[in-house]
């Protein structure tokens, strides 16, 4: 049987590399693979994952030093000879074997001011947005974003500058700067202005490269530089 | 502690042309000295400078300074490129705007090299 030789990261950020052979399978995913392992050859291999169809990100992982959902990546498109290389997630806690702890992760969501503050009451009618609408354009490009820390995992400010609040984030309040029925606009741009905000972006582009629902967090970061940078000019921050 | 990203996620052409617009920024700031002092020497008389002008045309500096025009386009298309992503509306072209700006370095650098 055609074995692949897995080399998967055990441990916590001081871990190491340690190796098992895996049946290979036909349409075989990363995900399948460490599966096998926790379930026929160590059961103390410690993953996360959930859905199994790409729609929740649990599964990320870092697969051949490339950050990506493990569930929708096929064996056949990563593997170099019979050999994978599976790691957690860059720029994240690690706290056992392929599991990060996402909390600073999403409390930059919170820092962003990624929550959605309402103006309206429920005694007020629907708001109606254009679905034509320059911001709700906008707002669409970004928010299929389900936070699975692809992006995050792969930006190399996030490394350099652990501050920085990282491309979901960015993205999620580029989204609500665009949504007309947001009444924060201002404590917003704000919270993104500073130092570790959308100025640190250096364009690499590696979260739009990477970022498996091809949402470009450059593009909503460049907005938000626009964004505060005019409001600034007007006075308003 | 965190696990570091190593040249695998790096290796897309967006990190190369940021590479390349920033390790051709610190070329050019490193020559921009020697540019102003090798001006500065036409304070010192036309001779002076005439004599600086002679030893550029030996081979070796005609080559490096082809290598010089090439790092300036190089850093101009780069920049310009930037711009473009900053404040135009864009989606899914980025690559074949960087395409256009290592293109274009290279045709001002062979316009230069050539017109030799």
């Amino acid at each position: 049987m055609n074995m692949l030789q897995v080399s998967v990261w055990r441990g916590g950020a001081d871990g190491e590399y340690r190796n098992y052979e895996v049946p290979r399978q036909e349409s075989q995913s990363v995900l399948d693979v460490v599966t096998y392992i926790q379930r026929s050859i160590d059961p103390t291999l410690s993953y996360r994952f959930a859905c199994r169809v790409g729609m929740c990100g649990a599964c990320a992982m870092t697969v051949n030093g490339v950050a990506r959902w493990t569930c929708r990546t096929h064996v056949a498109k990563v593997v170099k000879g019979n050999a994978i290389q599976i790691a957690p997630l860059a720029n994240l806690p690690v706290v056992k074997d392929l599991v990060t702890d996402m909390r600073e992760f999403f409390d930059k969501w919170a820092r962003a001011r990624g929550q959605f503050a309402p103006q309206a009451t429920r005694k007020d009618a629907f708001a109606r947005v254009a679905s034509d609408s320059p911001g709700r354009v906008a707002a669409n490009a970004g928010i299929e974003c389900i936070g699975c820390g692809v992006c995050y995992a792969s930006c190399d400010v996030v490394s350099w500058n652990p501050d920085y609040l990282g491309p979901a984030a960015l993205n999620r309040a580029w989204t609500l700067v665009n949504d007309v029925r947001d009444g924060a606009r201002r404590e917003r741009l704000a919270a993104v202005a500073g130092d570790a905000g959308c100025h640190a972006c250096h364009t690499h582009l590696s979260c739009s490269e990477r970022c498996p629902k091809n949402i470009a967090p450059t593009a909503s970061i460049a907005g938000l530089k626009r964004a505060v940078a005019l409001a600034a000019w007007k006075g308003e921050l | 502690m965190t696990m570091r990203n190593d040249y695998r996620s790096r290796n897309h052409p967006a990190w190369w042309a940021f590479l390349v617009h920033r390790l051709s920024g610190l070329a050019l700031s490193l020559f921009l000295p020697f540019h102003f002092w090798a001006l500065g020497q036409a304070l010192q008389g036309e001779a002076r400078l005439d004599t600086l002008l002679k030893w550029t045309e030996l081979p070796l500096l005609k080559f490096t300074e082809t290598m010089l025009v090439l790092l300036l386009a190089a850093h101009l298309t780069g920049g310009l490129r930037l711009l473009a992503l900053e404040f135009l509306p864009w989606r899914g072209w980025q690559k074949s705007l960087l395409a256009w700006a290592a293109g274009a370095a290279l045709a001002a650098g062979l316009a230069f090299a050539l017109a030799l």
